[in-house]
C-alpha cells in the first residue's frame, strides 16, 4: 500500500460521508425522510454502501496491485496483514485488499443487476397477470407457486453445474430469473385492487383504454413495497452469489468475488485466517447495510408496518 | 376441513410434479453428458457410449420423461452414474443426516429467536433491545457458510472444543449404539446446527419482535391490563399467543432456508447429508442424483408449507371454524 | 352527603407528540368525584380528553409517549392510585375498578374463548379454581343476558355479534363485582337498538350490584337517560358539572348549551327543531395547541375580550347545595352578556 493508496481510501471515505450528507439534505425534512433517518442505523448503513461503491469505482486508485497478480508466490503467500498488505495475502500470494476492492465490483454488480432483472420481470409478470386476469393470471400465478416452492439454491446449483462454464451475464440472468416470484405477487395484487377503483371505471366509461390508467396508478402505489423488497433482495442475491462462488459454481476464479475469495482462503484458514475472514466481513457488512436501509425504507414509505 | 385438505394436497402434488418436470427439462437442455470429468479424470469414449446406452440417454426425450415419471411413481429414482448404486439408497442414507441437522437447527432457531424477540419487545427501544437488534441484524446478514468457517476456526481449530467436521468418530463409533457414541454424535452435530440455528434465530428474533410489538398496541392487550393481570401474563399469554400466528408462516419460510443453508454448511463441516451429496454429484455431473436431490428438497419445502398451513388451522380459532 | 368513592384532583395527562418536540396536554387539570352507587356521565366531543381521563384512573396510559404529571391525584378508598406500587395497582384493576371499552370488536382477545377471558380475572383476583371460575363465567354470561350461556362460554369472540361481545365485555368487567365500573363509550360502536339494550343492561346491573358507574359518552341523549350527575369536558378541562336534571334545565356554559342544542328533540315543534339542530361551529382544537384565555372562546358566540385574555376558574353556580353546579365561564360574573344567540 502506498501513501497515495491510503490517501485515496481516505478520500473515498470523505466522499461517502459527503454523499450521505447530501442525500440527507436533498431528502429534506418531510415525514418520510424523518422516519427514514429516525433509524439510528440508517445513516451509517448509507455510508457503508456509499463507501464500498466509491472504492469499487475507484479500484485502481485505492489498490496497490491488480487483483490477479501473484506478487511473489514463494515468499509472499499467506502473508499476515501489514503496512504493505493491510489485509494480508491469500494462499496464492495475492493481495487480499486489492482483491476485495475489485471483488466489490463483481459482487455488488451482480447483486444490483440480478435484482434489476428480478424486479423488472416481477413487475411485468405481475402486471400482465393482474391486467388480463382469467387464464393468463391463473397460469402465471401457478407458475409463481411452483417458483416459490422450488428450493432456489438446489435449482441454481443444478443449472450452473450442468452448463460447462457459466459466463457472468448468464449467472446474473439465472439469479435474477429465479428471484422475481414475490415481486410479481405484490404487483399483481396492486393491479387487481387498482382495477376496482372508480377512476378506472370512469376512464372505461369515457372510452379510454384502461391499461394506461391502471399502470399510471399501479406503479406509484406498488413502488414502496417494491423498493423495500429490492433493497432486501440485493443482499439476498449477494449471499446467494457468495454461496455459489464458494462452491466453485459461481464466479470462476481467478476473477475475484467475495464468495470465491472465501473459498480460496478456506483451505489455509487455520494458518491464514485473514484471507477468508475479510471478504466474509465485507459481505456481512454490506448485506447488513442493505437490510438496515430496507428496514428504514419500509418505515419511511409504509408507516403501518412498524419495525425498528 | 377434509375438502380443504384434499385441495391443498392436490395443489402440493401439482407443484411437485411441475418441479420434477422442470428439473428434467433443465437437465436435458444442458446436454449434461456423463462423460465429463469424474474426479478430474476424463472418461474413455467407449465407456461413455456404454453408459449412454445403459441409461437410455439415446432415446427420445419424451420417452425418457415418461419412463422417468413412471419410475418415480414406483419410488425408483434411477441409478447414480458416479456412485454405481441406486440414487434412492444414497439419498435414504443422506436424508436422515440432513433432517437431523435441519431439525436441531430449527429448534435452536425458534427457541432462541422467540426468547430474544420477546425480550427485545419487552424492553422496546431500551439499551438491551437496540444492542440485540443490531447484533441480530448483523448475524442475519452473514453468509451462513462463512459463519460456519469462523466458528470452525475459533471453536474447533483454535480452542479445540469441537471436532472439525464429520458425522461421528468412525473409529470409536462405527454405529450409534451406545450412550458415549450418541454423545459423540451430538458433539459433532453442535457446530453445524449452531451455525444454521444462529443465522435463523437472528431472523426469527427480528420477526418475532415486530409481531409482538404490533400485537401489544392492540385493544385487547389493554383489556388484559385493565383486568389487573400481571405484565408477564399480559405479554406471555395474551400478546404472545397472537404474535405466534405469524411465526407459523415464518416456519413455512424457514424450512427452505434451512435446507439451502444445509447445502453449504454440510460442505463446510463435511456433514454427509443431502446437500453435500448434491454438491458432489453436481461436480461429477451425476445428474440422476442432482435431479432426485432437487426433487426431495422441493417435496420438503412443499411439506413444510403444508404443515405450516395445518398448524395455522389448529392455532387460529378463526380459521379453525371456517374450515370445518 | 356520603364520602366519594373516587376522588380525582387536578389530573394532568400529557403526551409527547410524534415530532418529539411538543407536548399534547390531553387532560389538563381535571377534578371530579364519584359517589358510591351513582352514575356519573362524562360528556364532550371526541378530542376533549374523556377517554384519556378514564384510562388515567387505572393508569392504562401507554408510557411513553404519555405520562401523568406529578401533582395529579386520584384517590380510591383512601389511597392515591397514582403512587401505588404496580402490584397493589393490579389488585385494584379489574377487581375493585373495572373498565369496558368502546370497541367490542377489538377489545376481546381473538384466540381465547369468551369463557376463559371472563374467568381469568376471577382466577387472578379471587383465586378461584378453573372449574369454579368457569361456573362463574357461565353465571356472568347469564347475568348479562346471553342465551345458552353453557354453550356460549366455549365460543370465540369472532363467533359473536358486536352487541353480544359488548355483553361479554361487561360480564368480564363485572366478574369480581367491582365497586366502580368505567364504561368508555360502551355503545358508540353498536346499532341503535342494541345501544338501548346495553344501556338498559348496565342500569339493571348497577341496581343489582350496587356499583358506581362512570359513563363516558359524547351523546347527551345517553346521559339524559342514565346518569345522575354530569361532568362536561372541553379541551382537557371540566367546563361544567351538575346533577343531570339541573344541567338539562339550566345549562350555563355555552359549550353545554351548544351540546344540548345539537341533540334532536321530539318535544320541540318541527320548525324550531330544525333551527336548534345547528350544534357548535368549528372543531375541538389540537391538544398540543389549546387557545389562550378561555379555551372555548374561538367557538363561543358570547366571547368578549376577557375570555380571550384570562382563563376562567370553575365558579360555583349552585342553586341548591354549594358545589353541586359549577361552571368554567366568565358569563357567570357578567350574566347580562348572555344575549340571544346569533342565529346560524
Amino acid at each position: 500500500m502506498t501513501v497515495w493508496n491510503w490517501l485515496a481510501v481516505g478520500g473515498a471515505a470523505v466522499l461517502a460521508l459527503v454523499a450521505v450528507a447530501e442525500i440527507r439534505r436533498r431528502a429534506g425534512t418531510g415525514t418520510s425522510a424523518r422516519r427514514f433517518f429516525r433509524h439510528p442505523t440508517a445513516a451509517p448503513a448509507l455510508f457503508v454502501l456509499a463507501f464500498f461503491v466509491t472504492v469499487a469505482l475507484a479500484a485502481p486508485l485505492v489498490t496497490p496491485y491488480r487483483p490477479y497478480v501473484q506478487i511473489d508466490i514463494a515468499r509472499l503467500a499467506n502473508h499476515a496483514p501489514s503496512a504493505q498488505f493491510p489485509l494480508g495475502t491469500d494462499p496464492f500470494g495475492r493481495d487480499v485488499w486489492s482483491r476485495l476492492v475489485y471483488g466489490a465490483r463483481i459482487s455488488l454488480g451482480i447483486g444490483a443487476l440480478a435484482m434489476l432483472v428480478a424486479v423488472t420481470t416481477g413487475v411485468v409478470v405481475g402486471g400482465v397477470a393482474g391486467y388480463f386476469r382469467r387464464w393468463v393470471d391463473a397460469t402465471l400465478m401457478r407458475l409463481v407457486d411452483v417458483g416459490l416452492a422450488m428450493p432456489r439454491v438446489f435449482m441454481l446449483l443444478m443449472v450452473v453445474a450442468l452448463w460447462e462454464h457459466v459466463p457472468l451475464t448468464v449467472l446474473v440472468l439465472l439469479i435474477g430469473l429465479t428471484g422475481w416470484f414475490g415481486t410479481s405477487r405484490l404487483v399483481r395484487a396492486e393491479v387487481l385492487s387498482v382495477r376496482e377503483r372508480e377512476f378506472v371505471a370512469a376512464a372505461r366509461a369515457l372510452g379510454a383504454e384502461p391499461a394506461r390508467v391502471i399502470f399510471r396508478h399501479v406503479l406509484p402505489n406498488a413502488a414502496a413495497p417494491i423498493i423495500v423488497s429490492a433493497a432486501l433482495g440485493i443482499g439476498n442475491v449477494m449471499l446467494l452469489e457468495a454461496g455459489l462462488s464458494f462452491l466453485g459454481l459461481g464466479v470462476p476464479s481467478p476473477a475475484p468475488s467475495w464468495g470465491n475469495m472465501i473459498a480460496d482462503g478456506w483451505p489455509k484458514m487455520a494458518v491464514a485466517w485473514w484471507a477468508s475472514t475479510f471478504p466474509g466481513l465485507a459481505i456481512s457488512l454490506v448485506v447488513m447495510a442493505l437490510n438496515a436501509v430496507g428496514d428504514a425504507l419500509r418505515d419511511a414509505l409504509d408507516p403501518r408496518k412498524e419495525t425498528a | 376441513m377434509a375438502a380443504w385438505l384434499v385441495r391443498r394436497l392436490a395443489a402440493s402434488i401439482a407443484i411437485v410434479w411441475a418441479v420434477v418436470t422442470l428439473t428434467f427439462v433443465v437437465v436435458h437442455i444442458a446436454h449434461g453428458s456423463p462423460c465429463g470429468q469424474s474426479d478430474g479424470r476424463p472418461v474413455a469414449p467407449e465407456t461413455c457410449a456404454a453408459l449412454i446406452r445403459r441409461f437410455g440417454l439415446d432415446r427420445p426425450i419424451g420417452i425418457q420423461y415418461v419412463k422417468y415419471l413412471g419410475a418415480l411413481l414406483h419410488g425408483d429414482l434411477g441409478e447414480s452414474l458416479a456412485l454405481h448404486r441406486p440414487v434412492a439408497d444414497a439419498l435414504a442414507e443422506a436424508l436422515p443426516n440432513t433432517l437431523t441437522l435441519a431439525l436441531t437447527a430449527l429448534i435452536l432457531d425458534f427457541a432462541l429467536g422467540l426468547a430474544l424477540g420477546v425480550y427485545q419487545a419487552a424492553r422496546e427501544r431500551r439499551f438491551g433491545d437496540i444492542a440485540l437488534g443490531n447484533a441480530a441484524l448483523f448475524v442475519n446478514s452473514m453468509p451462513t457458510f462463512w459463519l460456519g468457517l469462523v466458528l470452525l476456526l475459533l471453536l474447533a481449530q483454535w480452542l479445540r472444543l469441537f471436532p472439525v467436521g464429520g458425522l461421528r468418530d468412525l473409529v470409536l463409533c462405527p454405529r450409534l449404539d451406545s450412550l458415549p457414541c450418541l454423545a459423540d454424535f451430538a458433539w459433532h452435530l453442535t457446530l453445524p446446527a449452531l451455525t444454521l440455528g444462529l443465522v435463523g434465530a437472528a431472523g426469527t428474533a427480528r420477526y418475532q419482535r415486530a409481531a409482538l410489538l404490533e400485537v401489544v398496541r392492540q385493544d385487547f392487550v389493554r383489556t388484559a391490563r385493565a383486568k389487573g393481570l400481571p405484565e408477564r401474563r399480559v405479554l406471555l399469554v395474551h400478546a404472545l399467543r397472537n404474535a405466534l400466528l405469524p411465526l407459523i408462516t415464518l416456519f413455512g419460510l424457514t424450512f427452505p432456508f434451512l435446507l439451502t443453508g444445509a447445502v453449504l454448511v454440510e460442505t463446510v463441516f463435511a456433514w454427509p447429508g443431502m446437500g453435500r451429496l448434491a454438491v458432489t454429484a453436481i461436480l461429477q455431473r451425476d445428474y440422476p442424483v442432482v435431479t432426485a436431490a432437487a426433487l426431495i428438497a422441493s417435496v420438503m419445502v412443499v411439506l413444510g408449507n403444508l404443515l405450516a398451513d395445518a398448524l395455522y388451522g389448529v392455532a387460529d380459532p378463526r380459521i379453525r371454524v371456517r374450515a370445518t | 352527603m356520603t364520602e366519594p368513592l373516587l376522588r380525582v384532583r387536578d389530573l394532568k395527562t400529557y403526551f409527547v407528540t410524534e415530532h418529539g418536540s411538543g407536548t399534547a396536554r390531553a387532560v389538563d387539570g381535571v377534578s371530579f368525584d364519584l359517589y358510591p352507587g351513582e352514575t356519573l356521565g362524562l360528556v364532550g366531543e371526541s378530542g376533549c380528553g374523556k377517554t384519556v381521563t378514564s384510562l388515567s384512573v387505572l393508569r392504562l396510559i401507554p408510557e411513553p409517549p404519555g405520562h401523568i404529571r406529578p401533582g395529579s391525584f386520584i384517590e380510591f378508598a383512601g389511597r392515591n392510585l397514582l403512587t401505588l406500587a404496580p402490584r397493589e395497582l393490579r389488585a385494584i384493576r379489574g377487581n375493585q375498578i373495572a373498565m369496558i371499552f368502546q370497541e367490542p370488536m377489538t377489545s376481546l382477545n381473538p384466540v381465547f374463548t369468551v369463557g376463559d377471558q371472563i374467568a381469568e380475572a376471577a382466577i387472578v383476583h379471587q383465586r378461584l379454581s378453573r372449574r369454579a371460575a368457569r361456573a362463574r363465567a357461565i353465571e356472568m354470561l347469564k347475568l348479562v343476558g346471553i342465551p345458552d350461556p353453557a354453550q356460549r362460554v366455549d365460543h370465540y369472540p369472532h363467533q359473536m355479534s358486536g352487541g353480544m361481545r359488548q355483553r361479554v365485555m361487561i360480564a368480564m368487567a363485572l366478574v369480581c363485582h367491582p365497586k366502580v365500573l368505567i364504561a368508555d363509550e360502551p355503545t358508540t360502536a353498536l346499532d341503535v337498538t342494541i345501544q338501548a339494550q346495553i344501556l338498559e343492561l348496565l342500569e339493571r346491573l348497577q341496581a343489582e350490584l350496587g356499583m358506581a358507574v362512570m359513563l363516558i359518552t359524547h351523546d347527551l341523549g345517553v346521559v339524559a337517560g342514565s346518569a345522575d350527575r354530569v361532568v362536561v369536558m372541553y379541551a382537557g378541562q371540566v367546563v361544567e358539572q351538575a346533577p343531570t336534571p339541573e344541567l338539562f334545565a339550566r345549562p350555563l356554559h355555552p359549550y353545554t348549551e351548544g351540546l344540548l342544542a345539537s341533540v334532536p328533540r321530539l318535544d320541540a315543534p318541527p320548525a324550531r327543531a330544525r333551527a336548534r339542530l345547528h350544534g357548535i361551529p368549528g372543531q375541538v382544537p389540537a391538544s398540543s395547541d389549546w387557545p389562550g384565555g378561555c379555551r372555548f372562546h374561538p367557538r363561543c358566540p358570547y366571547a368578549w375580550d376577557r375570555c380571550r385574555e384570562e382563563e376562567p376558574p370553575l365558579l360555583d353556580a349552585s342553586s341548591g347545595e354549594p358545589g353541586s353546579h359549577t361552571v368554567r365561564c366568565w358569563l357567570l360574573t357578567e350574566p347580562q352578556r348572555r344575549t340571544t344567540r346569533p342565529g346560524p
